[in-house]
């Protein structure tokens, strides 16, 4: 690795590893040694108040990402499949219904849960991945449901939204056998909005040109805003990572050599293909510091009131990018190209997410209609290497590339 | 069948000649033909079911012409029909009719089932410009983002989205229901300028119920084994029941209904299957089970029993009563009551309906309904009740595979 290589490799990267590792290592500590509860939670769930009750969130969808990125995820799929699961399911439904069973995965499988916390924001598979997770380990489900705003937000939805909230602390009062207690909920909610604000700021550092960071890297970095938001840690680790981000700036250390080409990312990352599609666009200058899926535990951060954290939390977890309709996140996608001035939009047409694929055609219309930039549409899939086809992927990021030269 | 059509064309010719002949030619046409006509007249209506429900949009289209009156496109039966029938709009089903998909694919993904793609496909090639209003439901994650997709390319005059809850059980979910079909009754009066009040809503109400609980007396009359009426001629029936002017149905089924439980049974013993799913595309699918030597006695289907079971309250106030009975009825696999709340219907209907076996049909790209399966199987098989999963793709899904599938199970249990 010469000298310019070197320094591009960012070094927060081993502090946000051990971060992980530890938090990782307590969720799988005996319950008698910890005297934590734990709950399984979505990615798009609200973790406030389970970390204001002091249980350990763990999430299937950061395992199933684990999963993808160590290339476990066609073995377990496999065994779903086996035990009656379609093979057009959710890749991370089916690596986590197969995993609870096998103790698969890289840290050979999650922590049993005393509780279920599932919320369809993100998509409806949730429900039903949740329900036979349930069914597995007989625990308690409380469903944060969460209707979908086509092209407005009415007052409805906020009030249903909002009562649930009050049922969620009910529920966790019962489970956990203790009062709720509000007045660490402020504190956890400054954390969270702090975090939050702190990870708009290190994705907005890739506005700069050249980018001192990419989408990949923020792909990683994302774990700790996912599940533990609220905590002091987070807030601290953005902190450095921001820093370190602002020192390359200042340096005008760019991640990709020679940086030419910004596009923008749509949809999850393929998890097993990280690197190969890093190395492949960097090959062509291009840098992606842009995408969809990272700024979405940031973006519905403006609904968030820090003196009413709990009642904002209707809004902000109701009005998340996927939760709204494709006109609306076609909207975003332009604001998100002019200001990071974006030439070129890629598109994951992942087979495991319906709400997130559905609509693309569309999207990548208006976003190219609107702003003059192309977009190439990759079909893939986010764990299930079986739905990705090298040299046919390949052969259209050529030609995408050439065409963008 | 031929030999009742050459009856039944006897019996006309009989008729015509016989007010030409003597009076004791017309006693025979009383005594010998007469009882042939209640068979016409059933044949007649199920004639007509069929060709309404095989060509739905012929049917909407003169009805338009006749009346004038606004024809609102619904998928889903977790849409309050009876709001769209108070308004005096026709409510019609959505169900999607092409087999080939070609301007879908620039809007869709491969990965859709057929039933959106073919709704798609259909609004696409502007069959469905002759409606005045589309409504979507929540259900799956599909539809949530066909309705995107058709609000931005096909612009129906009113779109409306009805966002139901996701979950059943709980009093917040129910309030949030009835607030939502108050949104929609004021959004069809302020689109269509016409008010819909309390009178209407139990009027069509009232009808519904009659429909629903005359479907619910077809599957029984169906289940006796008596061989009056096959599931062909069923499905039909209820594709005729979403789309056809809800009062001339009524009229033209009741009668139907009333001839059926009439007629002579014959005995025959044929295994008894139920089906489980969402609904089964392909129209053969009826033929090939009775052909196979069964006899369909009850299914959860979303155009069967989902679509009839749980009556309306007449006495509560209409909203909140319609709101109540999406609470109760048979639930969707998109949606939460409980645990095990399909898994304990169709054991449930499966033992009350003394059924050998259960057939889980299920669509490709179906994830709801897919996600079930597994514990369906479970619970099937500690009640040591026989079932097969179908997996069907679209209309045009091999039917000599399905075929051989299913005379291997019926001829197993």
């Amino acid at each position: 690795m010469n000298s310019a290589e070197y320094s591009r490799k960012i070094r927060s990267v081993k502090l946000m590893k051990d971060i992980m590792t530890n938090y990782y290592i307590e969720a799988k500590t005996p319950k008698e040694q910890t005297c934590k509860k734990i709950a399984w939670i979505t990615s798009g769930g609200p973790v406030e108040p389970l970390i204001t009750m002091d249980v350990i969130p763990v999430y299937p969808e950061n395992y199933g990402a684990m999963i993808g990125a160590t290339k476990m995820g066609v073995d377990l799929c496999e065994k779903a499949e086996e035990m009656g699961y379609s093979q057009d399911l959710c890749s991370y439904a089916r690596a986590d219904i197969a995993s609870a069973v096998v103790n698969g995965g890289p840290i050979g499988g999650l922590p049993e849960p005393d509780m279920l916390i599932c919320c369809n924001n993100i998509c409806g598979t949730v429900l039903k991945w949740y329900e036979v997770q349930a069914r597995y380990f007989n625990v308690p489900l409380f469903i944060f449901d969460t209707p979908v705003c086509h092209t407005e937000y009415t007052k409805e939805n906020k009030n249903y939204v909002m009562s649930q909230i009050y049922e969620y602390i009910a529920f966790l009062e019962e489970i956990c056998g203790k009062r709720f207690d509000y007045d660490k909920m402020h504190e956890v909610g400054r954390f969270s909005i702090e975090a939050q604000t702190l990870w708009q700021a290190v994705l907005d550092t890739m506005a700069n040109t050249p980018s001192p960071m990419t989408c990949f890297d923020a792909f990683f970095h994302l774990a700790l805003i996912v599940t533990l938001r609220g905590t002091e840690t987070v807030v601290d680790y953005y902190k450095i990572l921001l820093e370190e981000m602002n020192e390359r700036i200042k340096k005008d250390i760019s991640m990709v050599d020679d940086e030419k080409h910004r596009l923008l990312w749509d949809n999850l990352p393929v998890w097993f293909k990280t690197k190969w599609l890093s190395d492949k666009f960097a090959s062509y200058k291009a840098a992606f510091v842009a995408d969809t899926y990272t700024s979405g535990w940031c973006s519905s951060m403006e609904y968030l009131d820090e003196n009413n954290f709990l009642d904002s939390m209707a809004e902000c977890y109701t009005r998340i990018f996927l939760n709204t309709g494709c006109d609306i996140m076609a909207e975003r996608i332009v604001k998100m190209v002019d200001k990071f001035k974006i030439n070129g939009l890629v598109m994951h047409s992942n087979r495991s997410c319906k709400p997130y694929s559905f609509g693309q055609y569309d999207i990548g219309r208006i976003v190219t209609e609107k702003t003059g930039i192309p977009h190439l549409i990759i079909e893939a899939d986010m764990v299930d290497s079986r739905s990705f086809s090298e040299s046919q992927i390949e052969t259209r990021i050529d030609a995408f590339m050439e065409m963008l030269c | 069948m031929s030999v009742q059509i050459f009856l039944l064309l006897a019996n006309h010719v009989l008729f015509c000649y016989s007010v030409l002949l003597d009076e004791r030619t017309f006693m025979i046409y009383y005594i010998v033909w007469k009882p042939l006509e209640k068979l016409e007249n059933n044949m007649v209506a199920q004639e007509l079911f069929h060709e309404i429900a095989n060509n739905p949009f012929s049917y909407v289209e003169s009805w338009k012409n006749k009346t004038g009156g606004k024809v609102i496109g619904y998928f889903c039966s977790y849409v309050p029909e009876e709001i769209i029938t108070a308004a005096g709009m026709l409510p019609v089903r959505i169900f999607g009719q092409s087999d080939q998909i070609e301007m879908a694919s620039s809007y869709l993904q491969s990965y859709s089932c057929s039933f959106i793609k073919s709704a798609l496909e259909d609004g696409l090639s502007k069959k469905y410009d002759l409606l005045d209003g589309i409504i979507f439901p929540q259900t799956c994650d599909s539809i949530q983002r066909l309705s995107d997709i058709w609000r931005m390319n096909i612009k129906t005059p009113f779109h409306h989205d009805i966002i139901l809850p996701a979950k059943l059980n709980s009093e917040s979910s129910i309030n949030y229901i009835k607030e939502l079909l108050h949104v929609f009754v004021e959004a069809i009066e302020n689109f269509f300028g016409r008010k819909i009040d309390s009178e209407d809503l139990k009027k069509s109400i009232h009808l519904s119920n009659v429909v629903k609980n005359t479907l619910k007396q077809l599957y029984e009359i169906r289940m006796s084994g008596d061989g009056l009426i096959r599931s062909k001629d069923i499905s039909a029936i209820f594709k005729a029941s979403m789309v056809m002017d809800r009062e001339s149905f009524t009229n033209l089924f009741l009668s139907y209904v009333k001839e059926l439980s009439e007629m002579v049974p014959e005995k025959s013993d044929p295994k008894r299957i139920m089906l489980a799913g969402g609904f089964c595309s392909i129209s053969d699918f009826y033929q090939i089970i009775e052909e196979s030597g069964g006899l369909v006695v009850w299914d959860d289907f979303c155009t069967g029993a989902r679509y009839f079971e749980g009556k309306i309250s007449e006495t509560e106030e209409p909203v909140s009563a319609i709101a109540q009975r999406f609470a109760n009825r048979v639930v969707c696999p998109a949606k939460h009551m409980g645990l095990r709340t399909r898994g304990d219907y169709i054991i449930d209907r499966a033992l009350k309906t003394r059924s050998d076996g259960v057939i889980l049909v299920s669509l490709k790209f179906c994830d709801p309904h897919a996600f079930d399966i597994p514990y369906l199987r479970d619970m099937l098989e500690k009640e040591n009740i026989p079932h097969m999963v179908l997996e069907l793709e679209d209309s045009s899904s091999s039917v000599e595979q399905i075929r051989t599938r299913c005379e291997a199970f019926i001829e197993m249990i």
